[in-house]
């Protein structure tokens, strides 16, 4: 029972990260309409500044999330507005090689910056909480806690907001949004600034009880596309159960199949499920 | 496009100039870092194919080349298979493996299919870190012999090796050449430009982009198979996606979709960074950025870019004469009319 336990925890807590980036993903896609390559060294970029933040500068965890939070928001923005944006009338081939460039990009300047070596975040709640027989490290359910949160009020934003709608709206019909007087521009900056968010959020949030290098963002953005294929491009609650479907996956499989193999059982369950239904599980009306 | 008789000079002047190479260059360093721009070209000529002439983004490529690689040098290290009988399984793997790649991966159409190939290439990443027995894990397989000699040539020091390698090289672009040519070459292009229309044509499309992909991972798996025999050190990172990155940089500079283009991008990009050696490991740095400005305001790239302008005038010759001929002719029924 407690070994059950603790691989359901562990479920929980990456599906939960995963989560958090694979709607950062989700919301862009939405927008762009193209997969963002970039997502990944955004998520690695998130972990390196709260990373700095509080090995550097000394400040409080939640205060490098917030700062993490902002300086990956400011850097999405950025690569909308100097390259996406530019790239509109392109075909998607080009956006593709573009977020694949930003995203090479941002590794070799942090690899130049503070190497290849592996980097740990000081734990900021090593406890461990007891309740009856069951155990668990505090810090993981301060992520269940912190990214269920977030996305209760990502949802509240996006569904009982004006500007929330216009974020749907945009992705739900690019003209019909235009026709209504929503402003493309400042949708799409607010988008980037809100995925870019959630992936310094995520990063900093699994970093304490995680390794920090330069290509982690890898693997990562690579399950936050399976899991966006699998609950449908830009669909929100798909992106979260697509998420937590992995992340449970993956607990219960390194535990009962392999812990070698399995990073492979995310993308062996992609193959397995796109070989049968192309369209996805979920297809989106929009493609 | 087709060589015309002012592209055969110039093209046997390449080939002049690159059989002339090592005896000008003198410098065993500089002929193995040439030989290395001529394996990757021929990497990236078959990405060219799936990528440029298909219109396919398939993030896998590298994976394809790692498996090539590895198939020598497994079977030369720890089976004792002789060189070049690894070298023809390599290829045929890579081809093998390939066919059910592109029969999953090519059901899927644009960002899915690069999402999806990207995880292909990864999970032969993950294959070849994770199953220490077969491929020696991360330590990757080292003393790979070089290729063995065929009657009397000897492949066993660095010039040697340059000319095997530009031997394949020139195959393999009088191939490529053979096909894009070809008819078949012609429904890569109809389906880059429009899947509807070149169905509508009557060009199978999953048969047609199948074979593309086969073809394409056929040439990685050669080109991985001459670079276990010519590094003769090999390891799981090679099939990681920023070496298809790296490939993708070389087509684009060169011109995507044309037929030397991948050749000439390899060449630049290769001597660049080995004349920024202290780059290595940050060369993305430069391609990064390099890349984003490419396909935001040189999409075409140097060859594509020179035939555009070829064309350009051509048009403009004509438009020319056809003035020429107009002001002739109304000149002439004003005569006519006095």
């Amino acid at each position: 029972m407690n070994i059950f336990f603790q691989q359901l925890l562990n479920g929980l807590t990456l599906g939960s990260v995963y989560a958090l980036v694979a709607l950062g993903l989700t919301l862009v896609y939405g927008i762009l309409h193209i997969p963002n390559f970039a997502h990944g060294a955004l998520y690695m970029v998130g972990a390196y500044a709260a990373f700095y933040f509080v090995g550097t500068l000394g400040a409080n965890y939640w205060v490098a999330m917030i700062g993490a939070a902002a300086v990956v928001a400011l850097l999405a923005v950025l690569s909308d507005r100097l390259i996406f944006h530019r790239l509109k009338d392109a075909p998607p081939l080009h956006d593709m090689i573009a977020a694949i460039g930003l995203l090479l990009f941002l590794e070799a300047c942090i690899q130049a910056t503070w190497g290849a070596e592996f980097h740990r975040l000081a734990p900021p709640y090593p406890q461990i909480v007891r309740v009856f027989d069951l155990v668990a490290p505090a810090q993981r359910l301060i992520i269940i806690a912190a990214a269920f949160g977030l996305m209760l009020v990502l949802h509240l934003f996006l569904t009982r907001t004006l500007v929330g709608s216009t974020i749907i709206a945009m992705a739900q019909n690019r003209e019909g949004a235009s026709l209504v007087g929503i402003d493309a521009t400042k949708v799409s900056i607010l988008t980037f600034a809100i995925s870019g968010a959630l992936a310094a959020v995520a990063a900093t949030l699994f970093s304490p009880i995680n390794l920090i290098y330069p290509s982690m963002g890898h693997l990562v953005i690579m399950k936050a596309f399976v899991i966006i294929i699998l609950g449908g491009m830009g669909s929100i609650p798909g992106a979260i159960v697509g998420g937590l479907v992995i992340g449970f996956a993956e607990s219960f499989g390194a535990f009962y199949v392999s812990t070698n193999y399995k990073d492979i059982i995310a993308f062996a369950l992609l193959v397995l499920i796109l070989s049968l239904r192309p369209q996805g599980l979920f297809p989106s009306g929009a493609r | 496009m087709p060589s015309t008789a002012l592209q055969k000079p110039l093209l046997a002047l390449l080939l002049v100039a690159a059989i002339a190479f090592p005896v000008i260059a003198a410098n065993d360093y500089y002929i193995y870092v040439m030989s290395l721009a001529y394996i990757m070209a021929i990497a990236a000529v078959g990405l060219n194919l799936i990528l440029g002439y298909t219109g396919q983004l398939n993030l896998a490529h590298a994976g394809f080349m790692a498996i090539g690689a590895y198939t020598v040098g497994i079977l030369t290290v720890d089976y004792g298979v002789p060189y070049w009988i690894a070298f023809v399984i390599a290829g045929f793997l890579s081809a093998f493996i390939g066919v059910f790649a592109g029969l999953l991966s090519l059901r899927l159409k644009g960002h899915f299919f690069s999402i999806f190939t990207l995880c292909v290439g990864f999970i032969i990443y993950l294959i070849i870190e994770k199953w220490d027995a077969l491929t020696h894990g991360t330590v990757g397989i080292i003393d790979i012999p070089a290729p063995t000699g065929i009657g009397p040539l000897r492949f066993d020091h660095t010039w040697s090796q340059y000319y095997l390698v530009l031997f394949f090289l020139v195959a393999s672009l009088w191939l490529m050449s053979r096909i894009v040519h070809s008819l078949l070459g012609r429904a890569f292009v109809a389906i880059r430009n429009s899947e509807d229309l070149a169905e509508t044509l009557g060009i199978s499309l999953m048969r047609t982009k199948v074979l593309a992909f086969v073809l394409s991972t056929f040439y990685a798996g050669m080109a991985g198979a001459l670079y276990a025999g010519f590094v003769r050190f090999i390891g799981p990172g090679m099939a990681l996606e920023s070496h298809t990155f790296d490939m993708i940089a070389f087509i684009l500079v060169g011109g995507i979709g044309t037929l030397f283009g991948p050749l000439l991008g390899a060449i630049l990009l290769t001597w660049l960074t080995q004349s920024l050696q202290f780059l290595q490991d940050y060369r993305m740095i430069i391609f990064g950025p390099l890349l984003i400005l490419l396909v935001m305001y040189f999409p075409q790239g140097l060859i594509g870019y020179y035939r555009e302008r070829q064309i350009k005038r051509a048009a403009a010759s004509v438009q020319d004469r056809r003035l020429q001929r107009a002001v002739l002719g109304s000149g002439q029924e004003a005569r006519t009319n006095a």
